[in-house]
């Protein structure tokens, strides 16, 4: 064997070497053992303090309102919502005591009205509704049923009310287009109002022969729409025209 | 017929003896089977003791668009639970309103992640549709975040979530930079990237993380995808789902469903 290759083996036997011993002491403990990364990491992840305690928690000692809360309205809404993380409250009862809010301010949070919330879903408005009166006066938070049954549409159909209210429709009653039956009220989601099923319906006011004030735009119930029902085209709770 | 091949009985004695062993072999075997079997049931059956093995999960999340009400409580939780800055710009999760007028123009805002719920203002420009999309780390089963990081330090787990190291994490922000999502976040006390851990703190341990604990209206739900029943799968069974940005190819774990397509 040539000297100088002599030479450049041990050169890089020493080079190797030095990576190894350097990967050695240099690679942390557990990288690599599941993955490119050291799998301490997940542990200590893993190992953060819990704050919210999670609603089980509390059936533990509040047996009767959570047996109040679980067939109530409010079912879905966890205790922390409105009491706050609860986990320090679990270990040590009367050290941490949990704030109930009682102001006005709180509920308006998902009950004030807001455009971008979805229909149906009971909204208020927090200036006109009972002005300075403390929301659990009357109603409940863990049985929120409402005091009387609604009377006004508006309080579910928040959107659709002010809508109406701006457009040529304004007058008209919702009753007048939707036969509601009375369970809605009771149950919105299960009893559903109706709807016009027929073209004649809108024809009673828009038909060309239709009786009622001339400012009615009128149109040819023969030729105009073809297969669509009236609501099919035009939004009836904010009609077009001026 | 050939003389080999006829069968030759063999003696009565011996017929009787090899029964005998037969017998005598399954009466010592049949309580050793048993003892078996109660073993494998009691492991089996001892699930909730078992150490948790991150093998047997994988986690997602679902969104229903037309079930949140944007109160904001989420945002709320996830600061508390997670101890994530206050300032209105570090969000491991965050609520946007998107409006979209009559003209066809979208309108996103998020004041302060929609911390304080929003205030109920209508758009000047009129309304077409408008609603809430809740937005976190998707937790991309192909993550960006990890391809660039240089020193390993963030990483999907074998349940399927991605965690930041913050022991190796040298704050370089490349994974920052990656993220379509805009998930990611400087943590300026530890000047390490900071991310959703979908709350792994508390997966592990059987709870459910803090923002899904707390939605009032069930709009997000959270689930083990390995598990037949879970929430999740009941809820990616029933409706049309999506995921944001799909053609980036990150294979995204939220799952949103009445989705519009406005949102990016």
């Amino acid at each position: 064997m040539p000297q100088q290759l002599k030479r450049l083996v041990v050169l890089f036997a020493i080079l190797a070497a030095g990576l190894l011993a350097a990967r050695h002491f240099l690679r942390p403990a557990t990288f690599g053992e599941r993955g490119h990364y050291r799998s301490a990491a997940v542990t200590t992840v893993a190992a953060q303090p819990i704050h919210y305690a999670g609603r089980e928690s509390c059936a533990a000692c509040h047996t009767e309102i959570v047996a109040t809360h679980r067939g109530a309205r409010h079912q879905t809404v966890s205790c922390e919502v409105c009491h706050g993380p609860a986990a320090a409250h679990t270990e040590s009862p009367t050290e941490n005591r949990l704030p109930a809010p009682r102001e006005r301010g709180y509920c308006p949070l998902c009950h004030g009205y807001d455009p971008s919330r979805p229909t149906g879903f009971p909204q208020i408005d927090p200036v006109a509704h009972n002005p300075l009166k403390a929301c659990i006066t009357c109603h409940k938070p863990h049985q929120p049923e409402p005091p009387h049954v609604p009377q006004e549409c508006s309080a579910c159909h928040g959107e659709i009310a002010r809508m109406k209210a701006f457009s040529h429709h304004a007058l008209l009653d919702c009753t007048r287009c939707h036969a509601t039956p009375v369970r809605h009220k009771v149950t919105p989601r299960v009893v559903r109002p109706d709807k016009p099923r027929t073209r004649e319906f809108c024809g009673g006011c828009h038909a060309s022969d239709a009786r009622g004030p001339k400012e009615i735009p009128r149109v040819d119930m023969e030729t105009h729409g073809g297969r669509y029902l009236c609501w099919q085209c035009h939004y009836p709770h904010y009609p077009e025209g001026k | 017929m050939d003389e080999r091949s006829k069968p030759v009985a063999p003696p009565a004695e011996e017929i009787c003896a090899e029964r005998r062993a037969f017998v005598r072999t399954c009466s010592l075997a049949a309580p050793l089977l048993l003892l078996g079997l109660r073993a494998a049931a009691v492991r089996a059956f001892a699930g909730a003791d078992a150490p948790y093995d991150p093998k047997e999960h994988y986690y997602g999340m679902g969104v229903d668009i037309a079930k949140c009400i944007g109160c904001g409580r989420c945002v709320e939780a996830c600061k508390t639970e997670n101890d994530v800055l206050r300032e209105p710009f570090y969000f491991r999760t965050w609520v946007e309103r998107y409006v979209i007028t009559p003209a066809g123009e979208t309108v996103v805002d998020s004041p302060q992640g929609g911390i304080a719920g929003f205030s109920g203002t209508t758009s000047e420009k009129g309304i077409l549709r408008t609603f809430f999309v809740p937005k976190l780390c998707n937790q991309c089963a192909n993550p960006p975040c990890v391809q660039v990081c240089p020193v390993g330090a963030t990483f999907l787990t074998e349940d399927g979530v991605v965690l930041v190291d913050r022991d190796y994490c040298i704050g370089c922000r490349y994974c920052i930079q990656a993220c379509p999502y805009g998930a990611r976040y400087l943590d300026p006390r530890t000047h390490t990237a900071d991310k959703c851990t979908f709350c792994y703190h508390r997966v592990v341990k059987g709870l459910l993380p803090a923002c899904v604990e707390v939605c009032p209206t069930g709009a997000r739900v959270f689930g083990d995808l390995k598990q037949r029943s879970s929430p999740l799968n009941r809820f990616t069974r029933f409706n049309k789902v999506q995921v944001l940005k799909a053609h980036m190819n990150t294979e995204p774990k939220v799952y949103y469903s009445n989705l519009d397509g406005e949102v990016r």
